[in-house]
């Protein structure tokens, strides 16, 4: 009996040693942020009404409901919505951050010529859009009470400001040209340093209670081909200026070049505009070398809106 | 025949898999010491590893298996300082860090102790931290990190709920003053460096009224 215990003891002991003999991954070791080459810091800019100004009537009901579709459109918007984005995942602080697309820098300046859509859209059209692309969905109708609630937020945050004239803050910083063209291995060598650790080693983004705390970057879940953020323009800029979240322009500029060429060269949703073949659909919406759509990276033909390569 | 027996054992051991074996030697040393130097884990965190509020030994039921490994593996090469801890840690082997951070991450969360009634200023800025941050500041929501209703994000991001006030006011402090600097990417001491005595002591008192392990409705 007594050989009988010990040798189970024995084998729990070679058990526990084998199952946890792969060793903890150390998470990355904090070292002192690189000096950042060009940081917009912000001048002075815009400053919206705080949430704590939304009035207690009618229309401050709108602006509430607003701000709940903004922050959780997967289930306020919910049939409208295709992934696991929230408007928030990119206009941070509830679309009020400056060098963050806040909602104050767009709306005073719609209607617009779009170059994407060739015609004057106004700022409802263009909330349409981010449902088309950004939230791989479908746009609401115009007049639907989702993008009536959120212009109703967009004009309430914009109070006070000159309509037409392009508010500094607007949009995402455009950063110079980088010294060495991105490059996809010294974006994946960014990526593992400063965004794997919330976005998963796969980009796939984490979630809690059914809830996106960190985005999924590419896949299934992200946004699609069609969406602002593929340029890598935009993301480079975006990342610039606001990653890692709180600590915005402690990346160098050439380290968001490359980590926006790394994240924009991977598989995401099949742009909604797709059209005959890749080619034919590059031609017609991606002819520009700031996109990565129709061209070849690592052997994998992007846009073929599949698993991730 | 005793070689057969032996064979069969290990057998059923590997079959019963090595959950069991981990708990129950998990248990062992967190109710005993490991009789080598490392005192019962339950003399300050309490029998189910709830903490204790008042003296601030943190609550280490349910917390994320890495990063209690991690937290054991930072006391003993002292990338995170404690009198208390440090010598613990040192005297764990490996293998013992290893079943101590697989039980107590496998330990139903206790309910959290009563903790009064917050001022109605308290209350709000808590929440609005807890929830909005203060961009201005360029300070995220501990939410954005931690998860709606602070309930923990994966391997790096622990709950907040079901700690103490103490514990999280203590925290706070270290990473502001630099005493606690085994974070990821600097990541809260860069969050703590922007906050004042007043927004640490609500973030402190309302994460601890908050209901522990169970994820709220989130209100966005």
């Amino acid at each position: 009996m007594k050989s009988k215990t010990s040798a189970l003891i024995i084998a729990t002991l070679v058990l526990a040693a084998c199952e946890h003999s792969t060793p903890q991954t150390a998470a990355p070791v904090a070292k002192a942020p690189a000096p950042a080459s060009s940081a917009p810091k912000s001048a002075s800019h815009f400053t919206p009404p705080p949430e704590s100004a939304i009035p207690n009537d009618d229309f401050g009901k709108q602006v509430a409901l607003g701000r709940q579709i903004f922050m959780d459109p997967g289930k306020y918007a919910k049939a409208y919505v295709g992934n696991q984005l929230s408007c928030e995942s990119c206009h941070l602080d509830a679309g009020r951050l400056a060098h963050s697309a806040p909602l104050w820098g767009a709306y005073p300046m719609y209607p617009a010529y779009r170059s994407k859509t060739h015609d004057v859209n106004t700022f409802a059209e263009r909330l349409q859009g981010c449902f088309n692309y950004s939230m791989n969905g479908k746009a609401p109708p115009l007049g639907d009470p989702v993008l009536v609630a959120l212009e109703t937020y967009a004009y309430w945050m914009s109070k006070g400001e000159p309509i037409g004239t392009s508010q500094p803050g607007r949009s995402y910083p455009k950063l110079s040209k980088p010294a060495l063209t991105p490059d996809y291995a010294r974006g994946e060598t960014v990526f593992k340093r400063d965004c794997a650790l919330c976005h998963g080693d796969n980009g796939q983004g984490q979630q809690a209670a059914g809830h996106t705390v960190f985005p999924p970057l590419w896949g299934p879940q992200s946004f699609n081909w069609g969406a602002g953020m593929e340029l890598v323009t935009n993301a480079a800029g975006f990342i610039k200026a606001n990653m890692p979240l709180g600590r915005g322009n402690t990346l160098t500029d050439q380290d968001a070049w490359d980590v926006a060429y790394f994240m924009n060269a991977h598989e995401r949703p099949q742009d909604p505009r797709y059209k005959d073949s890749i080619p034919a659909t590059r031609a017609a919406f991606h002819d520009t070398p700031d996109s990565l759509y129709g061209t070849t990276v690592n052997g994998h033909l992007l846009g073929q809106g599949g698993a991730s390569p | 025949m005793k070689q057969t027996v032996i064979a069969l054992l290990m057998c059923c051991a590997l079959w019963a898999g090595a959950t069991s074996a981990d708990t129950s030697q998990g248990a062992t040393i967190a109710q005993q010491g490991n009789g080598h130097g490392a005192a019962p884990c339950m003399a300050c965190h309490g029998a189910d590893g709830g903490g204790q509020a008042a003296a601030g030994f943190p609550r280490l039921a349910g917390l994320p298996e890495a990063y209690l490994r991690k937290q054991l593996d930072d006391f003993a090469n002292s990338s995170r300082t404690s009198a208390t801890m440090q010598p613990v840690a040192m005297a764990l082997s490996d293998a013992e860090r290893d079943v101590l951070a697989a039980y107590y991450s496998k330990l139903p969360v206790p309910a959290p102790a009563a903790s009064p009634p917050l001022k109605d200023d308290v209350a709000q800025l808590g929440q609005v931290l807890a929830t909005r941050g203060r961009w201005s500041n360029t300070l995220p929501a501990c939410e954005q990190c931690h998860g709606p209703g602070g309930i923990g994000v994966g391997d790096h991001f622990p709950p907040l709920t079901g700690q103490s006030s103490t514990y999280i006011g203590n925290e706070l402090h270290a990473w502001q003053q630099g005493s606690r600097h085994n974070d990821p990417q600097q990541l809260m001491q860069s969050v703590a460096g922007k906050l004042s005595e007043a927004d640490i002591a609500a973030i402190s008192a309302w994460y601890a009224a908050q209901p522990a392990g169970v994820p709220k409705e989130s209100q966005p």
